[in-house]
């Protein structure tokens, strides 16, 4: 939760304030984010970034600790509850924390007036729901892995490019057009475009209603495939 | 509910484990009453564990059939796994949590309510002797209190039977002895014990009746007195030469006893007279540079059946 409040804390005075500075300088800036300042522009996305970099961080390590180091997941396999049941409540576990830091990160939006907007409270279960839609698969691939040779490579080529190219820091319009298609695949983008619309209250519902159905399938197929993987795992 | 007598608690026949190609469990039959204290004793990689996690209803059976409480694992998985308490090889504990918490969250899996868990893990943590560590958390405990941990947390459904893959492996002797005391305590409250190991010694403390598996078949059955006795003349009397010269000094004493075993490091020969043997050594001019004469164990038929010891 601290470090949760923290980190988007430093990345809004550092880029919000230094990029902001430059971007808001511009005759066209108004034009170029939509009526929003740079600083208005990255807040909220950060709601979905951090939801999306702890689920990953928790999905990865964390899960082949469950079956390989601490092996808890074998100790719960071992009472009533059944591999589908574990891999649940772990998704339930990770929906949590994804919450806890979306909240984290709700309140440094709180502090600042340019993005003090009730619209927070709706943009906090779109975060959390960001995350799980990061979770789940996450936890079915490190659920049929056997050692941790790929984790280093997710988190580089997978999480931090969405970090960057996500639509969190600039408008997807800005990238090359076969590159924005990509991006609007990628569930980071719906996050950060459902978080950035819920707070400055710009939300149409129709776009909503597309970008929450594409996170939440991500999530359930996700949830669906890592009952079927960790039944497996958990049975060898 | 309550199993009859007559029913075994568990029975297996022409059990079955494979992953592939490699058969892990190779068609065993074994039967354990109610209130029996049953082993299985074999070298690493015997199919001790696979058998243990198939009774345990978290590995298939591949073949044969699996009865425990009479349920098959197959379709009642989770009524089974209710019943059982389970001690794995490795501890599993979270370590992040205090030992009374350990407790407490492997409680709530079994839909124990809260305030009963709370109660149950106070009764146990005073069982394995650990009350004073109650809110201290797990992580530096020493493996034996580790252990006791994870037994009293396997013991928080009051399970009917007991599932310990080698209890005592890796804990040093004084921590072992306290294990035992307290599983023995166990036995004596009637509860059902189901357990691995490759150490003899822990097979003669803890079981009524035991099985010696190798290479995933059973190879000899029965308690711990009578395996010695059919399988093993009663004393053993174990030479040591200088090193490497083992094979050839064996020869010296060719004859002596019933039977001569050649290790890398000793030469066994079993007999009824130890002494008697010893004697026989020294009036032949062999000189080895140690002697013991000891009962023989649990050991000595493993390595009369398999033709290998349990620990390499």
């Amino acid at each position: 939760m601290v470090g949760s409040f923290l980190q988007p804390l430093l990345y809004l005075l550092g880029m919000g304030l230094g990029v902001g500075a430059l971007v808001d300088r511009g005759d066209r800036s108004e034009q170029l984010l939509d009526g929003l300042t740079y600083f208005q522009f990255l807040a909220p996305g950060l709601l979905a970034t951090t939801a999306m970099m702890v689920c990953a961080n928790e999905a990865l390590w964390p899960v082949m600790g469950g079956f390989k180091w601490m092996r808890g997941f074998h100790a719960q396999a071992a009472t009533p509850l059944s591999p589908g049941e574990v891999a649940g409540g772990l998704a339930l576990w990770h929906g949590t924390k994804a919450l806890i830091s979306v909240c984290g990160v709700a309140l440094v939006l709180v502090l600042f007036a340019e993005t003090r907007s009730f619209g927070i409270l709706l943009a906090v279960p779109f975060g959390a729901l960001t995350g799980l839609a990061f979770a789940t698969p996450l936890s079915a691939w490190s659920s049929t892995r056997q050692r941790d040779t790929s984790f280093p490579a997710i988190n580089r080529f997978v999480i931090m490019p969405l970090f960057l190219f996500g639509g969190a820091f600039y408008p997807i319009e800005q990238l090359p057009d076969w590159m924005e298609s990509v991006a609007e695949f990628t569930p980071l983008w719906h996050g950060v475009e459902l978080c950035r619309g819920a707070v400055h209250g710009r939300l149409e519902f129709g776009s909503a209603v597309v970008h929450v159905a594409v996170l939440a399938s991500v999530a359930l197929v996700g949830w669906l495939v890592a009952r079927v993987t960790f039944a497996r795992r958990l049975a060898a | 509910m309550s199993v009859s007598v007559s029913t075994p608690l568990l029975s297996a026949s022409r059990l079955v484990k494979r992953f592939g190609d490699f058969v892990a469990v190779g068609g065993i039959d074994v039967e354990v009453q109610q209130g029996e204290s049953f082993g299985f004793l074999g070298p690493n990689g015997a199919g001790k564990s696979s058998t243990m996690r198939m009774i345990g209803c978290v590995s298939p059976v591949t073949e044969g059939e699996l009865r425990i409480f009479g349920l098959d694992p197959a379709t009642h998985g989770k009524q089974i796994r209710a019943r059982l308490g389970v001690v794995p090889q490795m501890d599993q504990l979270d370590e992040q949590l205090s030992v009374e918490d350990n407790l407490i969250l492997y409680g709530r899996y079994f839909d124990i309510p809260r305030a009963e868990c709370k109660r149950r893990a106070k009764e146990l943590l005073e069982f394995v002797q650990l009350t004073d560590r109650a809110k201290s958390s797990v992580e530096p405990l020493s493996g034996g209190m580790k252990r006791r941990v994870t037994i009293a947390r396997s013991l928080i459904n009051e399970p009917e039977l007991l599932l310990l893959d080698e209890p005592t492996t890796g804990l040093d002797p004084q921590a072992r002895h306290v294990l035992w005391d307290r599983l023995y305590r166990l036995k004596q409250r009637g509860v059902t014990l189901v357990l691995t190991t490759h150490y003899m010694d822990e097979a003669e403390q803890l079981c009524d009746r035991l099985v010696v598996m190798d290479q995933g078949k059973i190879v000899a059955m029965g308690s711990p007195r009578q395996l010695i006795q059919e399988h093993s003349p009663r004393e053993v009397l174990e030479l040591r030469y200088s090193a490497g010269t083992n094979e050839q000094r064996a020869l010296e004493v060719d004859g002596i006893g019933h039977r001569r075993e050649v290790l890398p490091d000793r030469v066994l020969i079993y007999a009824d007279d130890g002494e008697a043997a010893l004697a026989d050594v020294h009036a032949r001019g062999s000189r080895p540079e140690s002697v013991l004469v000891r009962r023989s164990s649990l050991e000595d038929v493993f390595l009369r059946l398999t033709g290998r010891s349990l620990v390499d």
